[in-house]
């Protein structure tokens, strides 16, 4: 039971072992006042410990909605979340909210993009983690203290006996982030959620993030799952990817698969439109054109078809059936109307060459 | 406060026109009309202000250059103590840059946060006043011009800002943010700005029918479209890009960036274009410039940039940045940096890199590294460079 060595074994792998988190037809709607929105629609997916899995999408595409129910932090009056979330094989959806509670850290934690406003201003570095691992496990003070600087010290924070009495304004935002991590893990969860856990941070801080979760989960071989919008970090960091769009997975398969094999316009569309540090692109970029759509009114059919450039190519199908997610080959599941061949003429003869 | 970068003397608000500008005498001894917020680095007072700005001569106009900085230093004082404040120290956001802007090209500016990129952008813009160096204008030196003298040439220099949701007056209506720029330039008359307006929002790929909405009824990607509106519309020479893109979803702000592109052509614009994404800046800059705690400690051509880069600071910042391609990401050579970069409230000595860096020799800590140029075109403040392939 290791971590795959960045997942050469990738997908086939994946389907042998029975996912540590398993999320069947999660739907997760908001009442407000300008209609019901949608946030997610039906996603499902599974992640294995030891394994990272990456989301991405846009703004509004349900990823991070996704995530707050996984964490059962979705209860509120207007919400409603259906579907099941199987952690370890208990339905989190049906459990009570204590249960829930009391899973929330223990066996589940959450990492969040910016460390400034999810820890309190009020309270030292020491005291929130002291608190949180308190919580869950029955030990005096002094044993969570020590398991606080023991923790700062794990990701990274140096002098941590001092450093744990500082309050979070007194660090760095890379310090922050490594805090907040070394928080989620105190109690040695077996699934982190990371809701875009670099985007406030320079890039040489990134670099060091990412380092020390592929450390630390070689280290406690959970599961993650990261979301972001920026594909270099995920391929960066990923086992798997999940694409996500309007709320609903477009595509899910291995790493490799997702960017040298991409089957979904939308997919295309991500990858040709990045520009790239690597390379000098052609002076325009490739564009999806037009904007992601509104959860309140998602397009009928395809929610992508809008935006599509071969939805024509479906004889209609598109703008009125949506499609299923189905798998195309191991481990490599796509929405798409589109003809299995045509999809892989057109990615080797229209897209590739662009990327 | 950012609403409208036309207004000039408006803009600028609490950050050059505030009690400290006038009661700040030249290193005064204890500046008791301070702004008492202590230690608020972005309370940008200059330290020094000349008297009168010494009359801009008209150097010979023309040449290659739209943009000539020299030695531009924008030093915010720090100071602390409630009743009393008294100085202790300045923060050194921007020390000693020196660079030009070629008519018609896109000079990329990237850093860390920081790095002073985005306020080497406002002194350019004359948003701020600098401390010291000079900034040179299409031949005239605006260091030191007080904003009346400012507000007749703000129109050639214009600024796109990061967040679209800030940027923009929520109580206007896009038409009147797209006009106010003329309104104040006063050259047309109220038809010849409405027609200009329309104009601008076709140039931009807006309907004109949206201009009776208000901001937020437009989505990120049309807010940064109306922003852009706004700054082009007295048909500036210069304009200045803050993160344009930063805010923006993938497919959206591959949409911005293309815009960006085909106005520059299309109006044969000049770009200094501020980010912290470095792929950005790789595919619309012809020219990168990459800054450190104030300074600029490379400069190169895009391919040199991005090719052979030379500096260790330059080479961690290129190897950081993840590419999206598993297979070559995982190859890839990473240098990993300790630590957050230092503040600029008390710089490294000697070369500022160098407690970060890996190749630094003793030399490296007593003696501050000039930026020279080491290969045609490419310059470089290392005592040590070296060619080194990341990308």
């Amino acid at each position: 039971m290791t971590t795959q060595p960045e997942g050469d074994a990738g997908a086939a792998a994946a389907v042998a072992e029975p996912a540590h988190l398993r999320v069947n037809d999660l739907r997760v709607t908001f009442g407000t006042d300008d209609g019901e929105v949608r946030a997610v629609a039906g996603l499902s997916f599974g992640v294995q410990r030891g394994r990272t899995l990456g989301i991405v999408g846009e703004s509004g595409s349900g990823k991070s909605a996704a995530s707050l129910a996984i964490m059962g932090l979705q209860r509120g009056k207007r919400t409603t979340v259906s579907g099941e979330i199987l952690l370890a094989g208990e339905n989190l959806v049906t459990a009570s909210a204590e249960r829930v509670r009391r899973m929330r850290g223990q066996e589940m934690a959450m990492i969040f993009q910016d460390p400034l406003s999810s820890m309190h201003p009020y309270y030292t570095i020491g005291d929130q983690i002291i608190e949180a691992y308190r919580v869950h496990n029955d030990v005096s003070r002094k044993a969570a203290r020590a398991r606080a600087i023991e923790m700062l010290d794990r990701v990274g924070i140096p002098d941590p006996s001092r450093r744990v009495s500082n309050y979070p304004h007194e660090f760095s935002g890379g310090m922050r982030q490594r805090a907040m991590i070394a928080m989620a893990l105190s109690c040695d969860p077996s699934l982190l959620i990371a809701d875009e856990p670099t985007t406030a941070l320079d890039v040489t801080v990134q670099a060091q993030i990412l380092d020390l979760l592929r450390d630390l989960q070689k280290e406690f071989h959970s599961a993650i799952i990261i979301i972001t919008h920026d594909l270099g970090v995920v391929a960066e960091i990923s086992d798997e990817v999940l694409v996500m769009y309007a709320g609903n997975a477009i595509e899910h398969g291995s790493v490799q698969e997702i960017f040298s094999a991409p089957q979904h316009p939308y997919t295309w569309g991500l990858l040709s439109s990045i520009t790239r540090l690597d390379r000098t692109r052609a002076d325009r970029l490739r564009t999806v054109p037009g904007n992601p759509p509104s959860l309140i009114a998602v397009p009928p059919g395809c929610p992508f078809h809008p935006r599509c450039q071969y939805a024509e190519l479906t004889g209609g199908l598109s703008r009125t059936v949506h499609p299923p997610l189905e798998t195309v080959s191991p481990g490599h599941r796509v929405a798409c109307h589109l003809a299995p061949e045509t999809r892989t003429r057109i990615f080797r003869e229209e897209v590739a060459p662009t990327l | 406060m950012n609403g409208n970068p036309v207004n000039g003397s408006d803009v600028t608000g609490p950050a050059s026109t505030g009690p400290g500008a006038a009661g700040e005498a030249p290193a005064g001894p204890s500046g008791f009309l301070k702004d008492p917020t202590p230690a608020a680095p972005a309370t940008a007072v200059p330290a020094e202000r000349p008297a009168t700005a010494p009359a801009a001569i008209e150097a010979a106009r023309g040449g290659d250059d739209l943009v000539k900085v020299t030695d531009l230093r924008v030093h915010f004082p720090v100071s602390k103590g409630a009743l009393i404040p008294r100085k202790i120290g300045a923060v050194r956001a921007v020390d000693g840059l020196s660079f030009t802007i070629r008519r018609g090209e896109t000079l990329g500016l990237v850093g860390e946060s920081g790095s002073g990129k985005s306020t080497t952008g406002r002194a350019i813009a004359r948003l701020l006043e600098p401390t010291g160096g000079t900034v040179e204008f299409d031949g005239r030196d605006i260091t030191h011009l007080s904003s009346g003298k400012m507000r007749p040439l703000r129109r050639n220099i214009q600024m796109i800002f990061q967040d679209p949701y800030t940027s923009l007056n929520p109580r206007h209506t896009v038409g009147s943010i797209v006009a106010a720029p003329l309104k104040i330039a006063a050259e047309l008359s109220g038809d010849g700005v409405k027609a200009r307006v329309r104009e601008l929002m076709e140039l931009v790929g807006l309907s004109p029918e949206h201009l009776s909405r208000y901001p937020h009824e437009f989505s990120g990607g049309q807010r940064q479209r109306i922003g852009i509106a706004r700054a082009l519309a007295t048909g500036p020479k210069l304009v200045i890009a803050d993160e344009p893109v930063s805010a923006l979803d993938v497919s959206v702000r591959a949409q911005v960036v293309n815009l960006l592109g085909d106005l520059q052509s299309e109006l044969g614009l000049t770009y200094l274009f501020i980010a912290h994404d470095l792929s950005v800046v790789r595919h619309i800059s012809d020219r990168v410039a990459v800054m450190y705690l104030g300074t600029i400690v490379e400069m190169a051509d895009r391919a040199g940039m991005y090719e052979h880069p030379l500096h260790p600071y330059t080479h961690a910042l290129l190897s950081a940045v993840p590419v999206p391609d598993p297979a070559k990401q995982h190859r890839r050579e990473r240098i990993l940096l300790r630590g957050d970069p230092p503040t600029p409230l008390n710089p490294p000595s000697g070369c500022r890199f160098h407690p970060r860096c890996w190749k630094a020799e003793e030399v490296c800590g007593t003696v501050e590294p000039q930026l020279v140029e080491i290969q045609p075109g490419h310059l470089a403040a290392c005592h040590f460079p070296e060619e080194r392939e990341l990308v």
